[in-house]
């Protein structure tokens, strides 16, 4: 058994939730770096060439790249040798969470209940999903998910007779009619097959995987990208205003499913692609 | 391209010289209002009463601010999708609204709505909060404080950078530029 404390976990919640706000990841900055390059269009292009000065301005001046900072989402992979002391991990999460968009100055965008709309004033709860996995680490996975983005994600039961075709056409029209409205160039997770849930969970997974990596299934990652081309095809380019970079990056997961079904979801990041890993 | 630096109130005949695509620099007053303080200026009309500035001739700016750290004026500053402010937008520009800084598309009811009131929707970069920060001078919270980050503020810019995106005659840059860049194949 390794022992691991409840302070150490808040500690590095707190600075991640800080971290990945203030500092864009080096694969967005590749990518959005490649975008300025290869764009036609010269609205495109400029707007590119802002959001890599933003990016900039928010490392040197140590500020939110956006001011949606996010409601946080946690993947936390248990290695079942480890013993969490001094007190329960959830809490620790979330008292993470609490810590950190207080010290850093991060929007606090969370409301306590959906329909009745009052605002925690700590950005808490975040959403934390557990794995049990071998060995004796943890592994904290964070993203701060911006909503304008999360606003234009879908889900569809396709029948399995839908195949790779409905699967290309469901995340193509979820693209289009997005628009401009998640902040283009954007990351596309898609999470394919499981249950409704299980599709939505991998979905988001999706999007914690940086997008120069492709995944190791070679069907899916020719799928990937054949998707990238076909959403760039589409014209809608940076904010929408037209040009050949609509998306920085496709990442598909899947999951086995069950006969009678294929679901389906598209889950969409801006391209302040916020996400962090940590291991304890 | 040449950059066109207004200046507010908006004028009638600035709005009318605006064409969709011009790329503008805003200097003076702007408010910030998202979908909480736009559901708190509808019922107030209802209500008939006092709204908690003046309509007439300003601009709104759907944005909602990360906090300021001890030192700066604002946090990060960038626009928040304008769809969902379209409905609330319809009273406000019957009011007098006469421009909107956001992202994304509005509904063909509020582009008709600018047509008749004579109204500009500009976009602000979204996702470029650190940068557009920049451009404010001064930022102090009017009236819904208890909404936080929704609350609604009086922010003194100066050259904030955006761009006409449907203009008061009902071009549109999110309809006529994604066509030109569509693959055919």
């Amino acid at each position: 058994m390794r022992e691991i404390r409840v302070d150490q976990i808040i500690q590095k919640i707190s600075q991640m939730c800080i971290d990945c706000n203030y500092n864009i990841g080096k694969d967005i900055e590749d990518a959005l770096a490649r975008a300025e390059t290869n764009e036609i269009s010269p609205i495109g292009k400029s707007i590119i060439s802002d959001l890599l000065l933003n990016s900039q301005i928010a490392k040197d001046v140590q500020m939110p790249i956006c001011q949606d900072t996010g409601m946080v989402v946690v993947f936390v992979e248990i290695g079942q040798e480890v013993h969490i002391s001094g007190g329960v991990l959830e809490e620790a999460i979330q008292q993470g969470i609490r810590d950190g968009y207080e010290k850093g100055f991060l929007r606090k965008s969370v409301v306590s209940d959906p329909l009745l709309r009052i605002n925690s004033k700590d950005n808490t709860p975040g959403v934390v999903y557990y794995e049990l996995v071998a060995g004796d680490q943890l592994k904290i996975s964070l993203a701060a998910k911006g909503f304008g983005s999360e606003n234009m994600s879908k889900l569809k039961m396709l029948k399995p007779s839908d195949g790779m075709e409905g699967v290309e056409n469901f995340v193509l029209n979820t693209v289009k009619e997005a628009g401009p409205n998640p902040c283009p160039p954007i990351v596309v997770g898609v999470g394919i097959g499981g249950t409704v849930d299980k599709a939505a969970q991998i979905a988001k997974k999706a999007l914690f995987r940086n997008v120069d990596e492709s995944s190791p299934l070679p069907h899916i990652s020719e799928l990937e990208n054949r998707l990238l081309e076909k959403i760039n095809h589409l014209g809608i380019g940076p904010q929408g205003l037209g040009g050949v970079n609509t998306a920085l990056g496709v990442n598909v997961e899947i999951y086995p499913t069950h006969i009678a079904g294929l679901p389906i979801v598209v889950n969409i990041n801006c391209h302040a692609s916020r996400h962090a890993v940590a291991y304890l | 391209m040449s950059i066109i630096k207004i200046q507010t109130p908006l004028t009638d005949e600035s709005i009318q010289n605006l064409k969709a695509g011009d790329q503008v620099e805003l200097s003076g007053t702007i408010f910030t209002a998202r979908d909480a303080a736009h559901q708190r200026l509808i019922e107030t009309i209802r209500k008939g009463e006092d709204l908690p500035f003046e309509l007439n001739g300003s601009i709104i700016y759907y944005s909602g601010s990360s906090p300021a750290a001890p030192g700066k004026v604002i946090g990060a500053c960038g626009p928040t999708t304008s769809y969902r402010m379209d409905e609330m937008t319809l009273p406000l520009l019957g009011l007098g609204l006469k421009g909107m800084i956001g992202k994304g598309e509005r509904s063909q009811e509020v582009i008709e709505a600018m047509q008749t009131h004579k109204a500009v929707y500009f976009a602000a970069i979204g996702g470029a909060g650190a940068l557009i920060a920049r451009a404010v001078k001064k930022n102090d919270v009017i009236a819904y404080d208890d909404l936080g980050a929704e609350a609604i503020r009086k922010l003194e810019v100066e050259e904030f950078k955006a761009i006409v995106v449907i203009d008061a005659h009902g071009n549109n840059l999110y309809e006529t530029e994604p066509v030109k860049y569509k693959a055919t194949t």
